[in-house]
């Protein structure tokens, strides 16, 4: 059965369909797995294994996903404990198709964070290096699926809560175009950004769980699907497309980094691929915008937690009043209080068209940057995080420098277009990300050519005990 | 520049109460993130229209069909204190 270990989830799910092996034993394999993690990258994992767990491998779910009955907390003391009373429409479509879900994994209290260390239940650590951070917010699943915990897992990236951890734990994370997935039952940071996302081993993997995933959703009317169903990849040459490499001239990218992109770049060539350097104008000032609509739209989703209809209430206080604010003093976490102030601060009177506004005027520049490039190549292409995983506790005493960690990946939500992560080498014996984004709803364009790239480049994934 | 006493409204807007050594903390770490979000301004955004949604989508209607509802205990399952049938809350108080 150790032999799971080394497949796929696709690979597993034609064993399944074999009858090599039963859904059974696959599930009851990776519940031992999960239930040996010894990363942090699981708050809870399946007690039993179900009768018939279904045609596809078991899937590791962030913790932000609600889960009928299952204890799904957001990586908050706030809602500690909090069983939803429905699924999640993601979950939902993964356990219709036959993707039962395994376990809940660790990550940044309420997705804010870009390395884990912002979870009310302890860090997720990096199994390439058990010292440094695994990424976040989606760490907990970027680590399962690295270590070989879990086969594939769902987390979200709103300024690249997946395609970050993917890129420091060597593994795929794949955003779609806002709308593609339902948001539903997914415990909201950021609106106008979240989006559920795969993360997976490889990109044929990924290819497979969007298919599942994607779909309009009555329950979420921002939803859309994606016009056309994500064949599995199968390119095995980019003759004749155009790659535009954005970023690599950056202050902060580490030329350790920059250098395994380069190769990369040189892969694409190889392939028939071409490459010219582009310039975003706006998107460096992403951060900067990022750091006001997510804020302000966090500080008015996290308005609901008020300790009345669920999750933590104080014993202290005397008044109505008192009771909310100190039941949000205990329950909130450090990161968590100071987005809430940055974004209640620029919606409040009198400074909402000087922040917000202005913020969502630096989105369209955004998304003009990205159509005048579409309309020179096919994609573009970017580091994923500027340096690969850093110390835990480096960069936690400066919260500006930990958002800088999202330079490359927070341009795509603002534009709204899809991108994914894939891993192309090595810097210090740890992972390198590359970054593929196209326009809004090219998935199969871009899953196509990362397919093609990842079988040039031939990464192996962190050696698994 | 944001002073103590803008954290101490802020923070009565957000319901939250701050410890004094987060009174103490956030003017000077709320200061160096706005600094950094006013660059901002550096982008000539004369005459460019603000994105509200960033897929083109407008007027999404569902037909207007009855549903059942969560049943009522469920929804009070996971309250911290419920009477009658209903969320239990502290008085407002006097103020």
């Amino acid at each position: 059965m150790s032999d799971l270990l080394g497949l796929t989830a696709a690979q597993q799910a034609q064993l399944i369909a074999s009858g090599e092996v039963s859904s059974a034993e696959v599930f009851e394999f990776w519940r031992g797995r999960a239930a040996g993690d010894d990363l942090g990258s699981y708050l809870w994992v399946a007690e039993e294994t179900p009768a018939d767990p279904g045609a596809l491998p078991p899937v590791a779910v962030k913790d932000l996903f609600c889960v009928e009955g299952v204890p799904s907390s957001a990586g908050s003391r706030i809602l500690e404990g909090y069983l939803p009373v429905y699924t999640a429409t993601s979950v939902r479509n993964l356990e219709e198709a036959g993707a039962a879900v395994l376990g809940k994994t660790n990550q940044d209290e309420f997705a804010m964070g870009s390395s884990n260390e912002n979870s009310a239940f302890g860090p997720v650590r990096n199994p390439w290096d058990p010292s440094r951070v695994p990424g976040g917010s989606s760490g907990g699943s970027a680590a399962a699926v690295a270590a070989g915990t879990a086969p594939w897992a769902i987390g979200t990236d709103t300024g690249g809560s997946v395609r970050q951890p993917a890129s420091l734990c060597g593994i795929v994370g794949l955003k779609p175009t806002y709308g593609a997935v339902s948001r539903y039952g997914m415990i909201a940071f950021a609106s106008s950004l979240d989006q559920c996302s795969p993360l997976t081993r490889d990109v044929t993997d990924a290819a497979l769980m969007l298919r599942i995933l994607e779909g309009r959703d009555p329950c979420d009317s921002t939803s859309l699907g994606l016009p056309d169903q994500i064949e599995l990849p199968s390119a095995e040459r980019l003759d004749g497309l155009r790659f535009g490499a954005w970023g690599l001239g950056e202050e902060g990218l580490d030329p350790g980094v920059a250098a395994v992109v380069r190769t990369t770049l040189d892969r694409i060539e190889e392939l028939g691929g071409s490459v010219v350097e582009i310039d975003l104008p706006s998107a460096g000032r992403g951060i900067s915008a990022y750091y006001v609509i997510a804020p302000a739209e966090a500080s008015a989703n996290l308005a609901r937690y008020d300790g009345v209809r669920y999750g933590h209430r104080t014993e202290d206080f005397q008044d109505l009043l008192g009771m909310y604010e100190n039941t949000r003093a205990e329950g909130f976490g450090e990161e968590v209080k100071r987005r809430i102030m940055i974004g209640t601060y620029a919606l409040s009177s009198g400074y909402y068209e000087a922040y917000y506004g202005t913020a969502q005027k630096v989105r369209t520049k955004i998304a003009q940057d990205f159509a005048a490039a579409f309309e020179q190549v096919d994609f573009v292409v970017t580091p994923t995080s500027p340096t690969v995983a850093f110390e835990l506790g480096e960069r936690t005493a400066d919260p500006l420098a930990m958002y800088l960690s999202d330079y490359f990946t927070v341009p795509m939500p603002l534009a709204g277009i899809p991108a994914v992560s894939i891993p192309c080498g090595l810097s210090e014996g740890l992972p390198v990300g590359f970054q593929i984004a196209g326009p809004a709803f090219s998935e199969g364009r871009i899953l196509d050519a990362a397919y093609a790239l990842e079988r040039a480049i031939g990464f192996e994934g962190v050696p698994v005990p | 520049m944001i002073d103590r006493d803008q954290v101490l409204h802020v923070a009565r807007l957000a319901r939250l109460r701050l410890t004094d050594e987060e009174l103490e903390r956030m003017p000077g770490e709320l200061t160096k993130i706005l600094e950094h979000v006013e660059k901002m301004d550096e982008l000539d955004l004369e005459g460019v229209e603000p994105t509200t949604h960033v897929v083109d989508l407008t007027n999404v209607l569902r037909e207007d069909v009855p549903r059942p509802c969560l049943p009522r205990e469920r929804a009070l399952a996971g309250a911290p204190d419920v009477a009658d049938g209903g969320f239990r809350v502290p008085s407002p108080g006097a103020s």
